[in-house]
C-alpha cells in the first residue's frame, strides 16, 4: 500500500480552462487526475445531443484531453472523470481511438453505466417509485411527458471496481462529483466502504476539489487581490493518507494560493445542513472537519466523521418547462436611468398591445442594481454614466417569446436617445430545461462496470 | 454595567463569504476573518436579521446553521432565484453574488474585535 497519494483536480465544470489537465499532469506530481464535467443542466443538453446523434452525448472535450495527456499516461498517471455524460460507451470509444493513434494499445479504460434510467421511468413508476419532486412533493406524472433526462447519482463503488480491474482511465456518467476524488483513496488504501469516517473524509476532500480552482484562490472573497498569478492559477491537489487525513495544496510552479480561508470558502460552497451532508456513500458531519496550517500553500484536513448512507439514490431529472429569452440595450448619460425606465414602459405597452402571453418578465439595470436589488444604493442619476438595460421574458409559448424578441431592436430608432450596444440580432427563444430532484430506492438500479482496451 | 464601545462597520470588514445555489435556494456561507469575530457573528447574524437584509431578494424563509469548527455560519435563503437555475430570468441566476450582498450589511461591532 502506498503511504500517500496525490489527486489533482483539473476541471470544475464543462467550460473550465482547457489546459488545466495538462498543467496538472506537468506540474502537479499526481498519481490521479480527476475531471468533473457535469452540472445538473448538462445532462439534459447531452441527452438532446444523443437524440440527434447516437454517438454523441458526452463531454466532447475529454478525448482530446486524453490525447494531450498521453505522455503522462505512459508514465502511469490515472484519470477519473464523469465525462461520459449520457453516453459513456461512446466517450470510451472516442478515447480508445485517441489512445490507439498515440500508439497506446494496452491502456485499460473502465466504463461505468447504469445511471441513465430514462428508458426505465415508466417501469419504475409502475413498480411504485413515485419519483416525486424532493423540494415541492409534486408527482412526476405532472411532467412525465416532458422529461428529457433522468440519471441516478452513483457513489464511488463502481469507480473503485473499475480501478480494481486495472482501469487506468475511468469514464462514468452521472456519479457524484465527490466520488471522483474518493474512489482513488478507497482503491489505493483498501478502505472498506463501511468505514464511514474514512469514506466521509474522502468525500470531504472531493467536495473541496470538485469546483477546481475555487479551492486554490479562484473566486476568493476574503482577499482576491492577494492571489498570485491567476492567469496561470494552479488547480487544487489533495495529498491523501491511509488514515483519512489529507492536505489540500496546489502545484508549486503555478499561481493561486491555498490557505485556511480559501479552503473554508469552498467547504461552504453549495452546502446545506452541515451536520447532514448526504452522499450515496455516507452521511457526513461537516462540523467535525478540523483545519490546520501545514506549510506554505498547504492546509491539512482531519477529524471528519461519517455515518451510514441512506437507502436511496438521488435522481436528477430534467424536463422541458417553456421558453425564455433576454436582450440588452445601453443608455448613456444624461439621465441614463430615466431612459431605461422609459424603454421599459414602451415595451410593456407593446406587449399589452400585441396581447403576448408572457408568464414572467424581468427588467434589470446592469451597472446599477441588477444583482443586489434593494441592497444596492442607487446613485444620483447625474452620476450614472451609462446603464445596461436588460429585459428577460419567459413563456410556455415559444412563438410568444419569439414575437417579444422583435420588440427590442426598434427602440434604437423609436425610443429614448443616446442608445447603443445592440448586437447579436434579435433575442431568440431558448428552451428552458428545468431540474427535478427525486429519490429512488438503491435496490431499484445497479451500476455496470466494463473494461475496454484499444 | 460596563458600556462596550462599538463602531458601525460593513460585514465585509470582519467576515468573508461564498454563495451558491441548490434549486430555488441560495446558500450563503459567512466566515469570520479572525476567531474573535465569530461569537459576534453568531450573536448578530440571526436568521431574522438576514431575512430582513435580503428583503426583496429572498422571498422564502431563512435557515441558519452554525459551524464552530471553522468559525462560520451557513445560511439557506429559500425562494431566492425566481424558480431556480435554468428557469430564472435574473442575471445572477445562481446566486453567485449573494455572498457579496451579504457583506454589505452594516453592523455595530465591539471595538475590541475590530
Amino acid at each position: 500500500m502506498k503511504s500517500s497519494i496525490r489527486i489533482g483536480a483539473a476541471q470544475g465544470f464543462w467550460g473550465d480552462r482547457v489546459d488545466a489537465p495538462v498543467d496538472m499532469a506537468r506540474y502537479g506530481r499526481c498519481d490521479y487526475i480527476m475531471l468533473d464535467y457535469l452540472a445538473e443542466v448538462t445532462m439534459s443538453i447531452l441527452q438532446r445531443q444523443k437524440l440527434k446523434d447516437p454517438n454523441a452525448g458526452y463531454a466532447k472535450d475529454f478525448p482530446a484531453v486524453v490525447g494531450r495527456l498521453a505522455p503522462y499516461l505512459k508514465k502511469g498517471l490515472k484519470v477519473i472523470t464523469n465525462a461520459g455524460g449520457v453516453n459513456p460507451a461512446a466517450c470510451a470509444r472516442a478515447v480508445l481511438d485517441k489512445l490507439g493513434r498515440a500508439g497506446m494499445h494496452d491502456v485499460k479504460v473502465g466504463v461505468v453505466t447504469g445511471d441513465d434510467i430514462l428508458s426505465q421511468l415508466d417501469v419504475l413508476m409502475c413498480a411504485g417509485d413515485s419519483l416525486k419532486n424532493m423540494e415541492t412533493g409534486e408527482a412526476l406524472s405532472s411532467v412525465r411527458n416532458r422529461v428529457v433526462s433522468a440519471n441516478v447519482y452513483f457513489g464511488a463503488a463502481p469507480l473503485v471496481e473499475a480501478l480494481g480491474q486495472g482501469a487506468q482511465i475511468v469514464i462514468a456518467g452521472r456519479c457524484t462529483d465527490t466520488a471522483l476524488t474518493l474512489a482513488p483513496m478507497v482503491h489505493e488504501f483498501g478502505w472498506s466502504m463501511e468505514n464511514y469516517d474514512l469514506v466521509a473524509a474522502g468525500t470531504v476532500a472531493g467536495h473541496i476539489m470538485e469546483c477546481g480552482a475555487q479551492a486554490s484562490g479562484g473566486n476568493f472573497s476574503a482577499a482576491w487581490e492577494d492571489v498570485p498569478d491567476m492567469a496561470h492559477i494552479g488547480y487544487p491537489v489533495a495529498e491523501a493518507f491511509p488514515d483519512g487525513t489529507f492536505t489540500i495544496t496546489k502545484p508549486e510552479a503555478l499561481g493561486g494560493m491555498v490557505n485556511q480561508a480559501v479552503v473554508k470558502e469552498q467547504i461552504l460552497y453549495e452546502l446545506g445542513d452541515p451536520r447532514r451532508y448526504i452522499s450515496p456513500d455516507c452521511v457526513i458531519d461537516f462540523t467535525t472537519i478540523r483545519l490546520e496550517d501545514d506549510g506554505p500553500d498547504r492546509v491539512r484536513v482531519r477529524g471528519v466523521h461519517g455515518a451510514p448512507p441512506t437507502d436511496t439514490y438521488k435522481v436528477s431529472l430534467a424536463y422541458q418547462d417553456g421558453w425564455k429569452t433576454a436582450g440588452t440595450l445601453v443608455y448613456t448619460w444624461p439621465r441614463a436611468l430615466s431612459k431605461a425606465r422609459k424603454a421599459r414602459e414602451i415595451l410593456e405597452t407593446r406587449i399589452a398591445d400585441l396581447g403576448l402571453r408572457i408568464d414572467e418578465i424581468l427588467f434589470e439595470c446592469l451597472g446599477v442594481n441588477a444583482c443586489h436589488g434593494a441592497l444596492a444604493p442607487v446613485p444620483d442619476e447625474d452620476q450614472i454614466n451609462e446603464v445596461v438595460f436588460r429585459v428577460a421574458v419567459r413563456s410556455s409559448s415559444r412563438s410568444n417569446v419569439e414575437a417579444f424578441g422583435y420588440e427590442l431592436a426598434p427602440l434604437i430608432l423609436d425610443g429614448p436617445p443616446s442608445v447603443t450596444g445592440f448586437a447579436g440580432g434579435r433575442p431568440k427563444p431558448q428552451e428552458i430545461i428545468a431540474y427535478w430532484p427525486a429519490l429512488l430506492r438503491k435496490t431499484a438500479v445497479g451500476a455496470r462496470v466494463e473494461i475496454l482496451e484499444a | 454595567m460596563k458600556r462596550v464601545a462599538t463602531r458601525q462597520v460593513a460585514l465585509l470588514e470582519i467576515a468573508h463569504a461564498r454563495s451558491g445555489d441548490k434549486g430555488d435556494t441560495v446558500n450563503v456561507g459567512v466566515i469570520a476573518r479572525r476567531p474573535e469575530v465569530y461569537p459576534f457573528l453568531k450573536k448578530v447574524l440571526t436568521p431574522e436579521r438576514v431575512k430582513e437584509h435580503f428583503a426583496g431578494l429572498c422571498k422564502g424563509r431563512v435557515e441558519r446553521f452554525e459551524m464552530d469548527n471553522i468559525g462560520a455560519l451557513n445560511f439557506l435563503l429559500h425562494g431566492s432565484l425566481g424558480g431556480g437555475g435554468t428557469k430564472s430570468l435574473q442575471t445572477d441566476a445562481q446566486g453567485k453574488t449573494f455572498a457579496a450582498a451579504m457583506l454589505r450589511m452594516m453592523v455595530d461591532a465591539p471595538e475590541e474585535i475590530l
